[in-house]
């Protein structure tokens, strides 16, 4: 594939905006920590047009970005545990090739929050965040939904896109 | 990839799963996680001098009758103190792990030791 460093540039500062935008605007939706992760669709996205190393690369470029410059170390600590778990997730998913866009993208969202937990529960040092498991289990659920429906959307138009390496 | 118009069986079972486990751990949590509430000590002069079981109610005398401190539906409350200005009867009852009722004319200090953390337990962000 030719413009290899374009495309992946486009796709990190697309990532970078993303998060951007959503530390302007936060989802205050009532439940604290809860978030749709708009970066995340580039994530499927790339996942599905580039491939797991790829994507890997994307998100980890992207959380260090983003960290450094809206947020703090800790909120990278955090992103890196969550992104991490949920591309394993998807990857895994998305290998065994019975699951579509969607259910990937679920869980992904599910395993992020389940991965920020963990690292909560190492931080705070306390077993009882644990409760907190299932409302964050709900929320990944949804926010992984919209996430789907949005990448499905992206891939169709992108679809003449021919990114694999 | 294209012919992706919804969600395919393996989606919904997906879904369902996850729902579940999140209500499995949910109504776990509601029905089992009855932890114990803790313990409430008492401290004249600086020493402890008592501790009492947050889960039984009952009426404490504190330091042979100067104060005296309900325990009532895991919480703690001073219902009576020979002090003038009553300070420690006005203040609210306490519940949460560290809260503290202080009477400083008679020396007293009663504070509660549990897991149930205070509502600014930790800052993350």
């Amino acid at each position: 594939m030719k413009h290899k460093v374009a495309y992946f540039g486009v796709f990190a500062a697309l990532a970078l905006i993303f998060s951007y935008v959503e530390s302007l605007i936060p989802f205050q939706i009532g439940i604290p920590g809860v978030k749709l992760g708009f970066a995340n669709l580039i994530t499927v996205t790339a996942l599905y047009k580039m491939g797991v190393k790829e994507a890997a690369c994307l998100s980890v470029l992207r959380i260090v970005l983003s960290g450094f410059l809206f947020a703090n170390l800790f909120s990278i600590i955090y992103s890196m545990a969550g992104a991490g778990l949920s591309l394993l997730a998807m990857a895994l998913l998305k290998r065994r090739g019975s699951f579509s866009v969607f259910g990937v993208s679920m869980a992904g969202g599910v395993a992020h929050n389940i991965g920020q937990i963990i690292v909560a529960m190492l931080v705070v040092e306390t077993f009882s965040v644990i409760y907190y498991v299932p409302v964050l289990m709900v929320a990944g659920l949804i926010t992984g939904l919209l996430i789907g429906v949005l990448a499905r959307e992206m891939l169709k138009r992108l679809a003449k896109l021919e990114l694999r390496l | 990839m294209e012919k992706e118009k919804t969600m395919k069986k393996n989606d919904w079972l997906l879904l369902f799963v996850i729902l579940l486990t999140a209500a499995l751990i949910f109504f776990i949590r509601y029905f089992v996680g009855d932890e114990h509430p803790g313990y409430v000590t008492v401290r004249v002069g600086g020493e402890i001098t008592e501790t009492y079981d947050l889960s039984e109610d009952q009426t404490v005398k504190i330091n042979e009758g100067t104060n005296v401190m309900k325990i009532e539906d895991k919480t703690v409350n001073m219902i009576d103190a020979n002090c003038p200005d009553k300070l420690c009867v006005h203040q609210k009852p306490i519940s949460k792990n560290n809260e503290s009722i202080i009477c400083l004319p008679n020396n007293v200090v009663v504070q509660i030791v549990s897991q149930d953390e205070s509502e600014l337990d930790a800052v993350t962000n």
